[in-house]
């Protein structure tokens, strides 16, 4: 089947580029990629070809990774480069305050560009998942918090010294994660080993069953059954079977992963060992989000120390035929990722395009083979089912969704943070929790989930109802909801992979239109026209992102329609902007004076 | 179980027989029935990016080319609903491009512009992207121009899969997305594409031209000047080089 794939998929190659006997060993190309543009702030063409050959994979493939992955750059960034976060939680917007505009202008930089003399660039990125922690930026790819006018007014100077980010003050990277809430996970921690003990006492039949009996399903917001995944996988004819776990956590307004991975690393990859055990893996990933690359060396001690205590590598626990190891991939900036099998695109050294399906993961994964591709948080609940048994699960949750869901809230509300609930809690309890009054609308699981207006915080979260990867984003009375969606659809629009029409085009079509409604320059017919392009964007893409790309749009128009209506001309008025047509023939001219303007009066 | 129509599939109420493996499109195309499609070409592996072939299985909506036919499907394809799509789809394609219809040499040979008098879209709809995209003339047999591209992925199928060149591939995320050529200097002239590969003459569009070509069959007497997409979707097939 590799040939329905964009690049066809040499398993020797690729089983080459992950090769530790190789002189490049644990090296991955998006590392390898990595580290160039570290060396040389970009990556430069006798780079890329150094790298395809050294990957003996053709020259296009590394130029399309690339130029697919945010994180690379063509051209030169700053000695200091800083990518502000444009979520609506974390983002540079704080209250009146451009932030990222107030840096830009005090370094005199062109947003998106690098300064003349090399020293600055300066940008955005999407949500970089500190959206409890105000609004953030990375700066050579390290976050920093909590940003404020003061902030941006010592860093402005910091940057003009050349001050190392080492010599920056260090609170600026200091996040704290903040629970609110702690239920079935998150209250007791585990005895490490406690779940591979009683995994090899049981053995792995028992082990798959109770993880089936306990309902345990998908944290990432897709809600598929695991122990029918371990199952399926463990049952598909393959040469090799892979454990991958989905840490690419994207979705605006999500940042769980962040706590788990820093406080239950653990645990993680205790639940990633039993599913080796169940489906007879013996190599695993972690697919870790570039946004997290900070988290990296804390999670390779934590990795060493399982080696040492037995419970990865050789003979787990002594068990002769149990072998089983992780690799943590780190991404580079790109959504698209989170989807299971751009994920495993990523993993081959690969741009991130979602494969198609079926085949599935579960059978055709990783280098073709089967592969289970399960959350971070599906990994820690199996952990913990497997010590504590199915019942104590299932005794928590709802009758279709068993177990607790741990959510990252922020906005605008008293106490963000994490907070772990059983299933079936209402989204009213939730925002009582966390102090949010006033609220106007929520976004549970992201732009890519469902708005919800108060008349509909009875609803309860849940599989069946408002399913969400973890996101909810809380939006006060206070807040321009168009100026939300309009964020939204900038955010779609930026990380939609390109493959398909409705996907590409579309997104930008929707950022155009919502674009000409902020401007004022909407019309009625523009209520029609998005309501077309939404359907259209959900029915005809290619893959998820596609078809949840529009929800925000079409739920805002459905429950919100003031938000649009209120912003339409009731005169024809031109689509376009004619001052601004005429941006190019002033450039052209070196113009800028008032009779290079039209009257807009 | 299915016990009876066991190897049929139906489209639009007819009857169709299938073979397993066969996609739905390749039974519609074998039996017939055309459903509307750009970045397929039989003979090619499908890639399913243009979306054009977007049918309606059940309660799923599904491209045609990648969704493999199974017993008792039920399909929709010929409806108001779904055609009306596909013209967005089209304009969409129209408008994401520069197409110089016009003043292309590849007017009346042009899928896209075929696509568009098939479904009756008699407008682009949606305002240019107007995009700048590179120019690569330096070949001296073939130009590539981007602009005029729909990513289709056509060309990058046939060179890797039929020809055994690998001379293109698809870099770039979202409406950056754009072809390059799989050479160091990422120019045309420097890779071993020839005016004889099936790469050079599969463009469905006016991306990929044969110099010195362009008007040897006046306009008038063109492709779909004598017939529509919908008898050439019906006909065409590459034929695999050395029993591939």
């Amino acid at each position: 089947m590799c040939c329905l794939y964009r690049f066809g998929s040499n398993p020797a190659i690729l089983a080459g580029m992950m090769n530790r006997s190789n002189p490049l060993a644990h090296e991955h190309l998006l590392h390898r990629l990595h580290a160039i543009q570290q060396q040389f702030r970009h990556i430069p063409p006798h780079a890329m070809q150094q790298a395809a050959s050294e990957f003996n994979i053709p020259l296009s493939q590394v130029a399309a990774v690339v130029a697919f992955y945010s994180f690379f750059s063509t051209q030169p960034r700053g000695r200091f480069d800083i990518l502000f976060s444009n979520c609506t939680s974390c983002g540079y917007l704080s209250g009146e305050q451009d932030l990222l505009r107030m840096l830009c202008q005090r370094l005199q930089v062109t947003p998106g560009k690098t300064r003349a003399d090399g020293l600055v660039s300066i940008g955005e990125t999407s949500c970089i998942g500190m959206c409890d922690q105000g609004a953030s930026l990375l700066v050579n790819g390290v976050p920093v918090t909590g940003l404020n006018a003061d902030k941006i007014a010592q860093m402005v100077q910091l940057v003009t010294d050349g001050t190392p980010i080492q010599q920056w003050p260090a609170a600026w990277f200091e996040t704290s994660d903040t629970v609110h809430r702690r239920d079935l996970l998150l209250t007791n921690r585990l005895t490490s080993g406690s779940a591979l003990r009683k995994a090899l006492l049981q053995g792995s039949d028992q082990t798959l069953t109770v993880i089936q009996q306990s309902g345990l399903r998908g944290r990432g917001g897709a809600g598929f059954d695991t122990g029918k995944k371990w199952q399926f996988c463990r049952a598909a004819p393959g040469s090799a079977r892979y454990v991958v776990c989905n840490a690419d956590e994207g979705e605006p307004g999500t940042f769980k992963d962040r706590l788990l991975l820093r406080e239950y690393a653990g645990t993680l990859f205790e639940g990633m060992a039993l599913c080796a055990f169940v489906i007879g893996a013996e190599k695993g990933f972690v697919y870790l989000r570039g946004e997290y690359r900070y988290l990296l060396p804390h999670l390779q001690i934590r990795l060493d120390q399982h080696r040492e205590q037995g419970l990865l590598g050789k003979h787990i626990l002594g068990q002769a035929d149990f072998d089983f190891d992780i690799d943590i991939v780190v991404g580079a900036g790109a959504y698209i990722c989170g989807e299971e099998s751009a994920l495993i695109e990523s993993l081959e050294g690969k741009p991130g395009i979602p494969r198609i399906r079926p085949p599935f993961p579960v059978t055709h994964g990783y280098l073709g083979q089967p592969t289970v591709v399960n959350n971070v948080e599906t990994f820690i609940a199996a952990a913990h089912i497997t010590v504590h048994g199915s019942a104590w699960f299932k005794a928590a949750g709802s009758s279709t969704s068993a177990g607790s869901k741990i959510l990252s809230v922020s906005g605008d509300c008293g106490k963000p943070g994490i907070y772990e609930y059983p299933f079936g809690v209402t989204i009213r309890q939730v925002l009582d929790d966390c102090g949010a009054t006033d609220v106007q609308a929520v976004q549970i699981g992201g732009p890519a989930g469902t708005l919800l207006s108060p008349a509909e915080f009875g609803r309860v979260i849940a599989f069946d109802d408002t399913a969400t990867g973890g996101s909810l984003l809380v939006f006060g009375q206070q807040r321009d909801l168009l100026a939300i969606h309009r964020n939204f659809a900038h955010f779609f629009a930026h990380e939609s992979c390109g493959f398909c029409t409705p996907c590409r085009v579309g997104t930008q079509l929707l950022k155009n239109t919502l674009n000409n409604i902020t401007d004022g320059r909407g019309t009625a017919t523009d209520i029609g026209e998005l309501q077309q392009l939404g359907r259209i964007v959900q029915h005809q893409s290619h893959c998820g992102l596609g078809h949840t790309a529009a929800n925000h749009v079409l739920d805002g128009l459905q429950k919100f329609p003031h938000t649009f209506s209120r912003r339409l001309q009731p005169q024809f008025t031109a689509r376009f902007d004619l001052d601004q047509a005429l941006a190019s023939a002033r450039q052209v001219t070196h113009r800028d004076d008032a009779a290079a303007h039209l009257d807009n009066e | 179980m299915m016990t009876t129509g066991a190897d049929t599939i139906r489209i639009d109420g007819e009857e169709i027989p299938f073979t397993p493996g066969q996609t739905i499109m390749d039974a519609a195309l074998a039996a017939g029935i055309y459903i509307p499609h750009l970045c397929h070409y039989p003979g090619l592996p499908p890639s399913g990016n243009c979306r054009l072939c977007v049918v309606e299985a059940g309660n799923r909506s599904v491209a045609a080319c990648i969704t493999a036919a199974a017993a008792g499907q039920e399909i929709r394809n010929d409806t108001p609903a779904l055609n009306a799509a596909r013209t967005a789809i089209t304009q969409m394609l129209f408008v994401e491009g520069n197409h110089i219809c016009p003043s292309c040499e590849k007017t009346g040979n042009c899928k896209l512009q075929a696509m568009a008098y098939h479904l009756g879209m008699l407008d682009d709809h949606f305002a240019q992207f107007y995009p700048h995209r590179e120019l690569d003339a330096s070949h001296p047999g073939i130009l590539l121009d981007r602009s005029r591209c729909i990513l289709c992925d056509l060309c990058v199928r046939a060179s890797r899969d039929i020809d055994k060149k690998n001379v293109f591939a698809i870099a770039g995320r979202g409406t950056d997305a754009h072809l390059v050529v799989n050479t160091p200097s990422g120019k045309l002239a420097d890779s071993t594409l020839a005016v004889t590969d099936l790469a050079a003459t599969i463009c469905p569009v006016g991306a990929i031209l044969i110099k010195e070509k362009g008007f040897e069959v006046p306009i008038g007497q063109r492709i779909y000047d004598r017939q529509t997409i919908r008898e050439t979707g019906l006909q065409e097939h590459v034929e695999r080089k050395n029993g591939d």
